[in-house]
């Protein structure tokens, strides 16, 4: 019981000097938020300038956009560590590999959520969709879309950080493996705000769910061999 | 040796099975020839499937066992998992063609699915390329492995799903016709060709094995004969001194 503490405490520590690095550093977390907007705004070039055309399509670029900025925040948390050799450091000190890990998936988990949650309203404002009710079954999936998001990330940042072409090598790992979460965030989206008249909201929350308990699971389990190195 | 005789009647058995398909068995009533394509699409995808399970066992027992002949396995399960799963949609777009009348059909959840998996096939082969290390390399490429193993029934269910949450098949699935109100013959030209390509897939995987283990065996000379040529540059008298840096 008190190794859960402990670790748990090492893993809000990992994830309070991420934040706090992210924070001061400030450039790098605005200029991946800036991204994000600029690919929806080309979005918009390349099927606008027809607004229902956009709006049909906004919950599919919204995803689009998170998953592009995704990307890039997580190569950053893992390329902050890199730098200096603080990875090395970090995978020296006597405490459980599954908490650097949880601290890592949790830092990333909340950039993310920081990412998704800016992201939202810049879409609406720029296709013109109205948020309304939607706003509740719209976090739920930002919240899950972040967590295993972040989950999958957090690992393949890893393996990635210390090889020849990570720029390249992380998006093409990762965008096959978050395939099903891109479809069922999109798919909560889609039937927050046009109606969902066959009741399947549930179950594509559920998906996304099973999603991140399982790349949780299996990232925990594997963080530690990627760390050995 | 044993695995030239393999091979040799796995050659025979897909020639075999060839002309059965081709010859013996009469062409279809409503898909033609084209459905003669089944025979060599169906057991292809079944073995890229199962070269990636194969994989994705043996990256854990290289974790469990950190031994190298673990994760040479998995090498050759995810390089003959990925000849057999291109195979599988180039057959199949070749089968799509003529019956559906498109090479892609975002209807049917296999087809996405298979391309997934294609996609994390070529992903890891290409993770191993850019990894020089052997135990480094081994140990990324069984987590990645491990994690694509997982993600391939969500995906699975996902695409599914996607199609249409409560809305029953809209396409006729090949395989299912197969099995219910097909005659005998068609069946036995099917299992036929499975048998034949099971016995090429395992010709293939043992000869790739056999090749990664001789490679493994050439890195480790190269490393041993480097660090040998630089203990003996060190000791030899003013060696280390006129080293140049860098």
């Amino acid at each position: 019981m008190s190794e859960l503490r402990r670790g748990l405490a090492v893993a809000i520590a990992i994830a309070r000097k991420d934040a706090t690095s992210e924070l001061r550093g400030r450039q790098a977390a605005g200029s991946t938020l800036f991204f994000a907007a600029i690919v929806l705004l080309l979005f918009g070039f390349a099927l606008g300038p027809n607004a229902q055309r956009l709006a049909e399509a906004a919950p599919g670029l919204l995803w689009l956009a998170i998953v592009f900025g995704g990307l890039l925040t997580m190569a950053r948390l893992h390329q902050l560590e890199a730098e200096d050799g603080a990875l090395e450091q970090l995978a020296l000190y006597p405490v459980d590999r599954r908490a650097i890990y949880a601290g890592k998936a949790l830092a990333g988990a909340a950039a993310m959520l920081v990412l998704g949650g800016l992201l939202v309203p810049v879409v609406a404002i720029l296709y013109t969709i109205p948020l309304g009710s939607a706003w509740l079954p719209l976090l739920a999936a930002v919240v899950l879309g972040a967590i295993g998001f972040a989950a999958v990330g957090t690992a393949y940042a890893g393996l990635t950080v210390r090889m020849r072409a990570r720029e390249v090598m992380l998006p093409l790992l990762m965008l096959p493996i978050v395939a099903p979460l891109l479809l069922a965030a999109v798919k909560v989206t889609v039937t927050a705000l046009g109606g969902d008249p066959l009741g399947e909201q549930g179950a594509w929350l559920q998906l996304l769910a099973g999603f991140d308990v399982i790349m949780l699971v299996v990232g925990a389990g594997t963080y530690g061999f990627l760390l050995e190195e | 040796m044993k695995s030239r005789v393999l091979g040799f009647v796995a050659l025979l058995a897909v020639i075999a099975a060839a002309i059965f398909g081709l010859f013996v068995v009469p062409a279809d009533l409503h898909q033609g020839d084209a459905q003669r394509v089944m025979y060599v699409h169906v057991g292809s995808a079944w073995l890229g499937e199962l070269s990636f399970g194969l994989a994705a066992l043996a990256g854990l027992g290289y974790l469990w066992r950190r031994d190298l002949r673990f994760d040479a396995l998995a090498h050759s399960a995810v390089e003959v998992g990925v000849l057999f799963t291109a195979f599988a949609i180039w057959g199949g777009m070749m089968w799509g063609r003529p019956v559906w009348g498109v090479f892609w059909q975002w209807e049917d959840p296999r087809l996405a699915t298979t391309a997934l998996l294609l996609a994390l096939g070529i992903g890891y082969l290409l993770l191993r390329r850019l990894s020089d290390d052997p135990t480094r390399r081994a140990s990324r490429a069984a987590v990645v492995g491990l994690i694509a193993a997982l993600d391939i029934p969500i995906i699975h269910f996902s695409v599914i799903w996607w199609r249409g949450l409560h809305q029953g098949p809209t396409f006729i699935d090949p395989a299912k016709s197969l099995k219910a109100a097909v005659p005998m013959l068609f069946v036995a030209a099917l299992l036929f060709m499975l048998t034949a390509f099971t016995l090429t897939w395992a010709w293939l995987l043992i000869r790739r094995y056999q090749l990664a283990r001789l490679e493994t065996r050439i890195e480790e000379e190269v490393r041993l004969s480097r660090i040998n040529a630089a203990r003996a540059a060190a000791t030899a008298p003013g060696g280390a001194v006129e080293e140049p840096a860098g």
